[in-house]
């Protein structure tokens, strides 16, 4: 088996932080420095792959904006604030962010319940690591997923085709070609016959309950899928998709998407596909190679999801949730819960002049906890450097490079030219701290990583 | 630009690699905008900060003007015709706009769905169908010969994925890798090098079909762009702004494509933030009224393209989609005649809407989806089909059938709805008919295809 190439280089700081934002929410202050101090690229990686005991969330528990405890399953957005609180206050950020791939991945919206919008991401947290077949059975009959593809409609007499055509488009496959590869439109048909048989109850003030597969509403008889005969049930139907010869690839395309900007060579692709189907179609072993990928340290930044924006700048301030996030979350282009559709969120499209707007409302709020009262005393002989220093310690000292850092101090130097009255002087270098800290949490470096 | 694809790569294409990249042709918004209109404000940018405030330019760099402003000023407009582009999103059942109600087939086809026997009002052209209630805002169109139907446009070998066969209908081809958009490629033949807003869409991200080659387009959302900081004000706010756009484009100009998208839109959001500041988002007020409740957005953005329009801003083409999912395979019955009853009532105001403001000879709105669904209903909804049906209006469109209704004794080999139109030759009939230019410019193999007598 050949093997995936391993990144050889430095591994200081900022390819710490990389890790800590692409394999998770950004770091806490001091966080980043402190891994590549404590590891070398390997333990780094397994630090967050293979973390040891039950995951623990740190920090104030989470308020809305009011002030009150969430009421996940009940309020409006706090199935979200639910989330993004895990997201900022977990020990292991990987499993949060693997759940939120494959959020993106089984694309799931609004199925009028947060209780089994909620019961999905536990789902997804618990499976983080795959194995992607036992992953596929799970989330199949999944009631958010049942009832978002029309899993609980789908029937005997009435077969129908929502899941079964997503199932091979989208989750397992990929798009299908004139010819009928990766498969036909009769496959869709026999897929969706196999998958039949699944149903739930409705119940007055509750809600659709008790879902299970009735054999009464199951087609039991033969069908050829992939040109394979059998009496196939939904299990078959999971079974034949991660066995398909086109899987393999997409999975490991896919995958490598959420980590990495650039595709993988064709060596490395076949390497990692090898990795897959030899470990039983287990996640860890191929995230772990893909975060130990040179094309990891030394490729392209990727810019960021919107919601890991958001967490970062929280965990950067160890501040919990304590705003209505729904909202700005929405406006930087990524509700929980609500993906444009089923082939989820757009990431080749996060920052547009709305998007970025949605960002720095989201910064401005946080960096607006701890805003410097503009009638307070100021110290009026700060220089610009000081300043600067100053605000990017705000943000946990992020590494930013020497242009920025030089536009920052040169944005600081014309702020102290223009205070001339005597009462500009340190009121001038107040304003000027808090409008450094949104630079710096705005600026381009900070939006990608 | 040592790999090409590299820079393309992402989820969003790749999910699409193997067969249709939809909407990969799309240029990035670019940084370069124009700077703040001076005095000479006129009505044409007033109406279009108004009304649709924020605003993208794509393919910015290849604008050959120093301002936005003059370009506009200059663009031809005024008397320029118009195509809008509607997208029902999801696959319309066409089956549930118009019904063969009396059709035995149908009846046991759609034994919960079926529009009841003498509903609705027949269809003036074949009065086997009988129009939704719903939908009677299009009878009226229609019968006023305002309103061409296609009641079975599609193409052969239809594919069934939301995504390939849409992106099918975006570049006016069954080309999978094809990155530009029909009416793109149509504004690269008819635009000019100074005009973004000849391509606009209204949706807040560019349209794929509106992805031009070599010339500029827009896109829009609204309704204003405010920024603030929290204890921050005076001098120091007003250069943090700058710094903003500072910091954007130097990261713009790298040579890495993550810190090229930041910083292009920190610099754009900049740009426009200037702009747009000396302006209150001032409301239209439409000479007819709109539907109000679910789905008025749609409505709006309407009205506010019919002000634009009124305003003399050189639009030539014009993409949005209309509110609701349309992928009903489920619980149909609960979300199809609303979500059509908003379109087209939506739909129907904005063309009297453009009437009232005389425009009504200069502009004609199709109307889209990218199939029909599946004739035989499973149980509560309805699966993908294939022919689907689509609209064109207008008070200079002929107002006549195109192709005709399939029926449901003969299906395709999927069991689907055959095409009797098909949609390529409807693209080279608004382009030859309405623009006056050779669709051999726009569509692949337009000779192929049929004609419709549309226009006139």
């Amino acid at each position: 088996m050949a093997d995936v190439p391993v990144y050889r280089g430095k591994f200081g700081e900022r390819e710490a932080a990389r890790l800590l934002w692409r394999a998770g929410f950004g770091p806490k202050p001091g966080e980043a420095a402190k891994l590549a101090r404590r590891f070398n690229l390997n333990g780094a990686v397994h630090a967050l792959t293979r973390p040891k005991g039950k995951q623990r969330l740190g920090g104030p528990a989470p308020v809305d904006g009011d002030g009150l405890p969430l009421a996940p399953f009940d309020a409006y957005g706090h199935d979200q604030l639910w989330w993004l609180d895990r997201m900022v206050r977990t020990n292991q950020p990987l499993r949060e962010r693997m759940a939120l791939i494959w959020h993106d991945w089984f694309a799931t919206a609004d199925v009028n319940s947060q209780r089994f919008s909620i019961e999905q991401a536990q789902l997804f947290e618990r499976r983080w690591m795959g194995p992607f077949d036992k992953l596929l059975l799970d989330v199949t009959v999944n009631p958010a997923m049942l009832v978002w593809l029309s899993g609980i409609d789908n029937q005997r007499r009435a077969p129908n085709e929502n899941y079964a055509r997503e199932l091979m488009e989208l989750f397992t496959l990929g798009a299908s070609d004139a010819k009928g590869f990766p498969y036909s439109e009769d496959d869709v048909r026999e897929q969706a016959r196999a998958l039949t048989g699944w149903t739930a109850d409705y119940q007055d003030d509750v809600g659709l309950v008790n879902f299970r597969l009735d054999p009464k509403r199951h087609d039991t008889t033969p069908k050829t899928i992939f040109g394979q005969t059998g009496a196939f049930d939904w299990t078959d139907s999971c079974r034949l998709c991660v066995k398909h010869s086109a899987h393999k690839t997409f999975f490991i395309e896919k995958l490598w998407s959420y980590f990495i900007p650039v595709p993988p060579s064709p060596k490395t692709r076949k390497a990692l596909e090898q990795l897959y189907v030899k470990r039983g179609y287990a996640v860890r072993p191929v995230v772990e190679a893909i975060l130990m990928h040179p094309a990891f340290y030394r490729g392209p930044v990727m810019v960021k999801p919107p919601i890991v924006y958001i967490a970062g700048l929280l965990r950067a301030r160890r501040r919990g949730i304590e705003s209505d996030w729904s909202w700005m979350a929405d406006m930087a282009g990524q509700r929980l819960f609500r993906p444009p559709n089923v082939s989820g969120w757009n990431d080749a499209r996060w920052l547009d002049t709305s998007t970025f707007r949605g960002r720095w409302t989201a910064a401005n709020e946080v960096a607006g906890y701890d805003a410097i009262d503009d009638e307070a005393s100021y110290n009026a002989t700060e220089t610009p450097k000081a300043a600067v220093r100053k605000a990017v310690k705000f943000w946990g000292n992020p590494p930013l490079s020497r242009q920025t850092i030089k536009t920052l101090e040169r944005y600081a130097g014309a702020v102290g030219a223009a205070a001339t009255a005597d009462w500009q002087q340190d009121t001038f270098r107040l304003l000027r701290q808090n409008a450094l800290r949104m630079l710096v949490a705005t600026c381009p470096e900070m939006q990608a990583s | 630009m040592g790999c090409n694809h590299c820079e393309e790569f992402s989820r969003s294409h790749l999910m699409r690699r193997a067969v249709a990249e939809a909407g990969s042709g799309l240029p990035s918004i670019e940084p370069g905008m124009p700077p703040p209109a001076g005095t000479g404000l006129n009505r044409r940018s007033f109406m279009l900060r108004s009304s649709a405030a924020i605003l993208s330019v794509y393919g910015a760099s290849k604008l050959s003007f120093a301002g936005f402003e003059e370009g506009i000023a200059q663009a031809a407009g005024g008397n320029d015709r118009v195509l809008v582009s509607i997208f029902l999103d999801g696959g319309v059942d066409s089956l549930s706009v118009l019904s063969p109600t009396a059709d035995p087939i149908y009846r046991s086809m759609r034994p919960t769905l079926a529009l009841a026997e003498g509903a609705g009002t027949p269809f003036a052209e074949d009065p086997s169908l009988r129009w939704n209630p719903a939908a009677a805002s299009f009878d009226a169109l229609h019968r006023a010969g305002k309103m061409s139907v296609l009641p079975g446009v599609g193409y052969d070998s239809p594919d069934q994925s939301h995504f390939t066969s849409r992106h099918y209908w975006e570049v006016g081809a069954l080309r999978p890798n094809e990155v530009t958009g029909w009416m793109g490629r149509l504004i690269d033949t008819i635009g000019t090098q100074d005009n973004p807003l000849q391509g606009l869409s209204l949706d807040g991200s560019l349209s794929p079909a509106l992805a031009t080659g070599s010339l500029p387009v827009a896109a829009i959302s609204g309704p204003s762009y405010d920024l603030w900081a929290k204890n921050v004000w005076g001098q120091p706010e007003e250069l943090m702004y700058g710094a903003v756009g500072e910091l954007g484009r130097a990261a713009a100009r790298t040579k890495d494509a993550g810190m090229k998208t930041a910083g292009g839109a920190a610099a754009q959001a900049m740009a426009l933030k200037a702009q747009l500041q000396p302006f209150s988002g001032e409301e239209i007020v439409p000479p007819v009224p709109y539907p109000e409740g679910e789905g008025e957005w749609f409505g709006e953005s309407l009205s506010a393209l019919a002000a634009m329009l009124h305003a003399g801003l050189p639009i030539r083409c014009a993409a949005l989609s209309a509110p609701g999912g349309f992928d009903t395979h489920d619980n149909q019955a609960e979300s199809f005649d609303t979500d059509i009853r908003v379109a087209t009532e939506s739909i129907a105001a904005f063309q009297a809407d453009l009437e009232a403001r005389g425009l009504g000879d200069r502009v004609i709105t199709l109307v889209w989806s990218e199939f029909g669904r599946r004739p035989e209903e499973n149980d509560s909804g309805t699966d993908h089909g294939a022919g689907g049906s689509a609209f064109v209006l207008g008070t200079q469109v002929r107002g006549q059938m195109i192709g005709e209704f399939p029926g449901l004794a003969q299906l395709d080999a999927d069991d689907n709805l055959r095409a009797t139109s098909d949609f390529r030759g409807l693209y080279c009939s608004i382009i030859e008919q309405w623009f006056g230019v050779d669709a051999a410019a726009v569509i692949p193999d337009a000779g192929a295809f049929g004609r419709a007598a549309l226009i006139g």
